[in-house]
């Protein structure tokens, strides 16, 4: 036996490395491929769990307000109108907020106030739903009531075309607090995208502008939000997607009415509160279908909302000449 | 009268305040809940809330087999989750470019990503519970891994662009083959960052309650095993908080406090050992 050679063991060793390589590969790409088989899934066996509903109460069920478990007869209006109306409140309440606090951290805050200040933001997402469901219940529904709900029905309730959002008894809970309490929800997770994405704005950008003797506030608005556009689009995705479905904070807070109100301080529902409570006491293959199927709308409509948002970043970048 | 200058540093002001407020706004919030847990949820807090089973209404008892059964359903699920993610967004990063199956991945793994946790409950309902016949602690593991998975992927993927590709060029030009360079450079590289994205679903998973309440459901009695209903948690402090009981409510308090203190803890201590790790660039 002569000892291998130099060469030998080098065209050796890469022999074992384009073996290695290819197995890594195949690896990652099967684990890529889970992520497709596991939507494809879960829509799949959503499906076929809303058949029967389907089958039964045909499109109707979209715009039918009627649900009753008693004469099996189920429609989702209410819910659908709980879900995009809590969400809309969220976002509208939301986006400011996250985008000042972005824009503090990033270009006022001094330097040893950033990370306290990026942690405690961090922290209130940390939290889980059913918290803030407690504390919505318990501390914040009863303070509400007695002292911000009257004020609002005295001050605003006479205006001519928003007067009828804030009529109605203050008892506390209902579709304004479900709102409020699912845009704080969601401030982390949209700030947490949006100064992530200010952050990495080349420095040289700012000077330069900074430079040119524009204010801070020129900058951010010519200089950092074109440049992280999709960033920050991306962010209110995310903020969005997560008050559509959220659940546990809900389902403390919105009252858990099967009924459509004008005003924002009555209770509602959403599809995601009627499954938490109602799913686990469904009687009868129609009722348990029916709920699956709010799911399914669920998903749906999420499924719209991020393709549109998807499609939205493609056109910017388009526009931009960028690569994604 | 107002001046272009004026105007603009006026402007300029006015939203730099707005800003802070927000700010204020922001942390206000945070400080009021935890100050709400604190003082609904100290008073309770003692040696029997880690020590005993969940109690029937009327007498005392603890939350220790709700904080098990929670510990080992989260701990599967991150340990079903997190490999699979790490490799996905590997593939993404790093294999995936310019194929025609990453974009695709991509997208649906953002909506994955938001798909609603409770959605997640439902599918694994259908899918383990429907077909084992009955509600169990696996089930519950695996719904927290679908919502670990989409928050690894992506944090992995984006964690890796991260790395500048001349790093990858110069271990490449070396002659490492490109599983050493993924491993032995970029992962080193994006390690930090790699573990925020674990430690952040860790952190969501330890307080999801929506996936469990029709999967794992909830067990007043002891159980080791997840293969039957496992008390968890979430869902004790839920029907707890809602139950007409004083004792069952305080314990609800005093296991919000548990479980939002020990996150918290989780994520601060996550950020010091990464911080002193980590080196300074």
């Amino acid at each position: 036996m002569v000892a291998p050679s130099g060469a030998a063991q080098t065209i050796g060793r890469m022999q074992r490395g384009v073996l290695l390589d290819r197995l890594f590969r195949v690896a990652t790409r099967f684990f890529a491929g889970m992520v497709l088989v596991v939507i494809i899934a879960i829509m799949v066996s959503l499906l076929i769990g809303a058949w029967p509903a389907i089958q039964k109460f045909g499109a109707g069920f979209l715009w039918s307000t009627e649900w009753n478990p008693v004469t099996n007869q189920f429609g989702a209006a209410v819910a659908i109108f709980g879900t995009l109306a809590t969400s809309v409140l969220a976002m509208i309440i939301g986006i400011p907020v996250s985008f000042g606090i972005a824009l503090f951290i990033t270009e006022l805050s001094p330097r040893w106030l950033k990370r306290p200040i990026g942690i405690a933001v961090e922290l209130l997402a940390a939290i889980p739903s059913i918290i803030y469901g407690m504390w919505g219940l318990f501390v914040f529904a009863p303070l509400f009531a007695d002292h911000a709900q009257p004020w609002l029905t005295d001050h605003l309730g006479d205006w001519p075309v928003i007067g009828n959002l804030f009529q109605g008894p203050p008892m506390g809970i209902g579709m304004f607090t479900a709102g409020l309490i699912l845009a704080i929800m969601v401030i982390p997770f949209m700030t947490a995208v949006m100064r992530d994405v200010f952050e990495i704005v080349p420095p040289v950008l700012k000077e330069s502008a900074y430079g040119l003797g524009a204010t801070t506030w020129e900058v951010v608005r010519h200089v950092v939000l074109p440049y992280t556009k999709v960033g920050v689009v991306g962010g209110v995705m995310l903020g969005l997607g997560r008050a559509l479905g959220e659940t546990m904070a809900v389902t403390f807070v919105i009252g858990n009415a099967h009924s459509i109100s004008s005003s924002l301080f009555m209770p509602g529902n959403t599809i995601s509160s009627t499954l938490a409570n109602e799913f686990t006491e469904a009687v009868g293959q129609m009722y348990t279908s029916s709920l699956i199927a709010l799911g399914l709308i669920l998903f749906f409509i999420t499924f719209l909302v991020l393709a549109l948002a998807k499609l939205m970043l493609l056109r910017l970048t388009a526009r931009e000449g960028q690569r994604t | 009268m107002f001046d272009l200058y004026t105007r603009r540093r006026f402007i300029n002001g006015f939203n730099l305040t707005v800003s802070v407020l927000a700010t204020i706004f922001g942390l206000f919030w945070l400080v009021w809940l935890l100050w709400t847990l604190v003082r609904q949820g100290l008073p309770w807090i003692n040696l029997d809330v880690l020590t005993q089973p969940t109690p029937p209404p009327g007498s005392a008892g603890g939350l220790a087999n709700a904080i098990v059964g929670s510990l080992m359903m989260t701990a599967m699920g991150t340990f079903i989750g997190t490999p699979m993610g790490i490799l996905a967004g590997t593939y993404l990063s790093e294999f995936g470019r310019g194929s025609k199956m990453a974009p695709v991945v991509r997208f649906v793994n953002d909506i994955l990503l938001s798909a609603p946790s409770i959605i997640l409950g439902v599918f694994i309902y259908e899918v383990v519970v429907v077909s084992m016949g009955h509600f169990s602690g696996w089930a519950g593991a695996l719904a927290l891994a679908l919502i670990v998975l989409p928050v690894v992927v992506r944090t992995t993927e984006d964690m890796l662009r991260l790395v500048p590709d001349t790093l990858r060029e110069a271990a490449a030009a070396l002659g490492a083959p490109q599983w050493k360079v993924i491993i032995m450079i970029v992962y080193r590289a994006a390690r930090a960052g790699i573990l925020t994205g674990v430690m952040l679903a860790v952190a969501r998973i330890s307080g999801e309650t929506a996936p469990l309440l029709f999967t794992a459901l909830n067990n007043q009695f002891w159980s080791s095993t997840l293969n039957e209903p496992i008390a968890n948690l979430p869902v004790v402090i839920f029907q707890f908080a809602m139950s007409p009981y004083d004792d069952w409510q305080h314990l609800a308090w005093a296991g919000a406090l548990l479980i939002t203190f020990s996150i918290l803890f989780l994520n601060i201590l996550a950020r010091v050992l990464l911080r002193t790790r980590k080196p300074s660039y």
